[in-house]
């Protein structure tokens, strides 16, 4: 009964973010993994996830879930509508005074459950000049516990400019979502190892990045 | 049925046949050629004639929708070229409600003084009053870097994506003794007259090409690809004098003058994209780029062929 709202809600997001955006998703050579994956990607607008959301095939959109701050998705109603109902959100509480259960233990459950998730692994929003942040451990923290998940890089390119922070109204520019290579863990791979190469394997997907390297 | 309508009708099926044609010769290429989709000039041909279809469809709706559908077609266009140019230039946070205007209220006005036909406002209403109220929301937030070339930009922007391209409907509101009601015909013309140039020029410059005519701009373009181009598309135009109020010298004339225009209109978009570092402002078309690639020669010839057929045919 729900889906009757939910469904043409989420219709009217993505042809939004399409008008607004005319994204275009640029596919590695080996195409998307087939089953449940973590997508993860650099964050810098709240409409990150439904970028990359949108770009999905509909048959994989249908079973991928974002993973995304419960403070920020449950302040108001709408937000709760949009972020649980709409999007079926993993909602992870940042606070840890707040917290009632592990966030990765609930990351690795909705894996278990067929769903693939979308990860922004620097943990915030990134407001600064650099390209991105330092990756933050919940990347390898779930990694560690499904070491057998494909981790998939994913690097969303100019929706910082389309709404920057604090901005109500957004500009039509055009976006990219560029899917890189799968990777995984290595056996006894350290953090600090691991994190390192998950970055540079997004931060080689950024145009700027490639751009510079030419 | 009216004269205006049978002639579109004539326009429109000698088009789809014309396409047609190109749609065997790509497809017998192909199976001869290309079996396996390795040859990438054809494969791009036939991407290219595949978006001339879907091209021609759309702007026989908007015909056949009549004027408010041509308004509507054209205020898509130009959010949709606007979009590919403002993306690749140097805005910052700073321009944010600028570009909010330009999009959401200037480019809407200008298409609605277009429906109402308000000539004595939407001719002035971009270079007077979005030119100098644009930088004046960008001023207000006090950040100086680069500020000319900022504004600069936008204001380009504006000018070649809504402005120039919003004289293509424009042509609706001349009132032309002994062609009422058939204005849309005027639009057909000059379309199809700058499109079949920039087709002929690819065509002559791979058959015959040897000169290139602007090395660092455009190196695929030759003389002899612009010449044989340009005289051949001013044979179509002068061949299309039936649907015009012209005579035929007169449409070869204006055909002539509407080719150029286009041919240097690619050029200077060339450059600019030369200047950005990109091979094509977008993806929109496949095979073609953005819609700015197929849309440049058209942005340039509008304005001129607007004015030159409102100075020496219309009323108003």
């Amino acid at each position: 009964m729900k889906a009757l709202i939910t469904r043409p809600v989420a219709t009217m997001i993505v042809v939004f973010a399409r008008a607004m955006t005319a994204v275009r998703a640029i596919w590695p050579e080996s195409g998307l993994p087939k089953q449940p994956c973590i997508y993860f990607a650099n964050h810098s607008s709240h409409g990150d996830f439904i970028l990359v959301w949108a770009v999905l095939p509909p048959w994989i959109r249908s079973r991928t879930r974002p993973v995304a701050g419960a403070e920020y998705w449950l302040a108001t109603k709408l937000k709760r509508f949009i972020g649980q109902d709409v999007f079926n959100a993993v909602l992870i509480e940042r606070d840890k005074d707040k917290r009632t259960g592990d966030p990765i233990v609930r990351m690795a459950e909705a894996l278990d459950g067929g769903s693939s998730l979308i990860l922004f692994p620097e943990g915030t929003r990134n407001e600064t000049e650099e390209p991105l942040l330092p990756f933050r451990s919940g990347l390898f923290n779930l990694a560690t516990l499904r070491p057998e998940i494909d981790l998939v890089p994913v690097w969303i390119d100019n929706l910082n400019r389309v709404m920057p922070k604090g901005e109500i109204v957004p500009i039509p520019l055009i976006c990219t979502v560029t899917f890189g290579s799968a990777i995984r863990i290595l056996p006894y791979e350290s953090r600090e190892a691991f994190l390192e190469r998950s970055r540079a394997a997004l931060l080689a997907l950024s145009p700027k990045v490639a751009g510079a390297a030419a | 049925m009216n004269d205006a309508q049978s002639d579109l009708i004539l326009l429109l099926s000698g088009t789809g046949a014309f396409l047609a044609v190109a749609s065997v010769i790509g497809y017998v290429l192909r199976v001869k050629l290309s079996p396996d989709g390795s040859n990438t000039t054809i494969e791009n041909l036939n991407a290219r004639i595949n978006a001339w279809w879907v091209m021609v469809v759309l702007i026989g709706i908007a015909f056949i929708a009549g004027r408010v559908g041509v308004v509507i077609l054209f205020a898509f266009c130009s959010f949709a070229a606007l979009r590919e140019f403002v993306t690749l230039t140097n805005t910052r946070r700073a321009d944010h409600w600028a570009l909010a205007a330009a999009f959401f209220v200037v480019l809407p006005v200008q298409y609605y003084l277009i429906a109402i036909e308000y000539y004595g406002l939407y001719s002035i209403f971009i270079p007077v009053y979005a030119f100098l109220f644009m930088p004046i929301i960008s001023v207000l937030r006090g950040d100086t870097e680069h500020f000319l070339m900022r504004i600069a930009e936008v204001q380009w922007a504006l000018m070649i994506c809504v402005f120039c391209a919003s004289h293509v409907p424009a042509l609706l509101s001349l009132d032309i003794p002994g062609y009422d009601g058939k204005n849309v015909l005027l639009i057909a013309f000059l379309i199809i007259v700058v499109q079949m140039s920039d087709v002929l020029q690819y065509v002559w410059g791979k058959l015959f090409g040897k000169t290139k005519i602007a090395p660092r701009l455009s190196p695929s373009k030759t003389v002899e690809g612009f010449v044989g181009g340009v005289a051949s598309a001013t044979l179509v135009g002068a061949g299309l004098w039936w649907i015009t109020p012209f005579s035929p010298l007169q449409a070869a004339g204006l055909a002539l003058t509407i080719a150029i225009m286009g041919f240097f209109g690619g050029l200077v978009m060339s450059a600019i994209k030369r200047d950005k570092g990109v091979k094509d402002w977008g993806h929109l078309i496949g095979g073609h780029g953005g819609l700015i690639d197929r849309l440049d020669s058209v942005v340039f010839s509008a304005p001129i062929f607007f004015h030159i057929v409102r100075f020496g045919w219309s009323l108003t």
